[in-house]
């Protein structure tokens, strides 16, 4: 009932300490993928568009196995995505979209999972009554 | 029956998944180590949602529940600190099935609200759940969720009224 309710209401503190910490990780594993010339060069050339790990490894005089290394720096950082289809494996910006859609979800869990820890406690003691109660009738 | 063990009553945690179906519908799913019965109980007997509908970290308490359990019955959820300052969340069950399925609207945000419907389904003495909102809009479902900045303000407001009070006890 109270799904839309909570994301315009008042969140818990600790959700947004998670959201820092998920943050802090995540700007990590960017700037260490953006300290580098090259990743930078392909972000730029992903910005305008899409390319095959071949099309960049050749605009940048590399070997396929630099590129693909370089590529898997900025995928696991987020700030590119893949795709293979046949043998040719495409690459392009990650959407900033993506980021929010992330978060949008986890604000969602952390509410549910909360909730529903507290759930699991009133069922304990339900299923406990009913135990005793149904010893109880037998005797 | 899997190997994962995931059918024995005690084992482990239960995970919660949360997911976006489409534009219009999220989709919320859990398991509970109990049969369908007992988590029906828990979902429509008002002074058990009190317990648990508005868990502690969410920061508002809930003041009272009204439910109305039964297709066409209402209920009405108010929250707040205190009697000055209320937020209440009402609408209709449109259907309700025992120890199976409720289903109601959310009619506090007027034309924006969503259609939740949850199930339970017993397998082997546990209850997997499964909730969805179905949201009349993409729009509607993005607002429910969005609005980070907004959101970040309540909070800080929030932190900044807790700092408040830290400061005054010390």
């Amino acid at each position: 009932m109270l799904t839309a309710a909570l994301a315009r209401r008042p969140f818990p503190c600790y959700i947004l300490s998670r959201m820092v910490q998920y943050n802090a990780a995540r700007l990590d594993a960017s700037f260490a993928a953006l300290s580098d010339a090259t990743r930078r060069g392909v972000l730029e050339q992903l910005g305008r568009a899409e390319a095959s790990i071949t099309d960049l490894a050749e605009a940048f005089d590399m070997t396929l196995t630099g590129m693909k290394k370089h590529v898997g720096v900025l995928e696991r950082a987020g700030l590119v995505t893949t795709e293979k289809v046949g043998r040719v494996r495409t690459c392009r910006i990650g959407p900033h979209r993506l980021e929010e859609e992330t978060a949008w979800i986890a604000r969602h869990r952390e509410l549910w999972e909360a909730r529903f820890a507290e759930l699991d406690r009133v069922i304990d003691e339900l299923r406990r009554k009913e135990k005793a109660y149904g010893r109880k009738r037998r005797r | 029956m899997d190997a994962r063990g995931e059918g024995e009553p005690s084992a482990g945690k239960n995970r919660t998944t949360v997911e976006r179906k489409s534009e219009r519908e999220l989709v919320v799913t859990r398991t509970f180590n109990a049969p369908a019965r007992i988590v029906f109980e828990a979902w429509t007997t008002p002074e058990l949602l009190m317990r648990w509908w508005a868990p502690k970290s969410m920061g508002v308490p809930l003041l009272s529940v009204e439910a109305d359990v039964r297709t066409g019955g209402r209920y009405r959820f108010v929250f707040g600190r205190d009697g000055s300052e209320t937020m209440a969340f009402f609408g209709r069950y449109i259907e309700v099935t025992p120890h199976s399925l409720l289903a109601w609207t959310n009619d506090e945000g007027g034309e924006g609200g969503a259609v939740t419907t949850v199930t339970f389904e017993e397998r082997d003495g546990r209850t997997l759940l499964v909730m969805r909102e179905l949201y009349p809009s993409k729009e509607a479902l993005d607002a429910a969720g969005t609005g980070a900045a907004e959101m970040m303000d309540e909070t800080f407001g929030q932190l900044d009224e807790l700092l408040a009070t830290l400061g005054d006890r010390g």
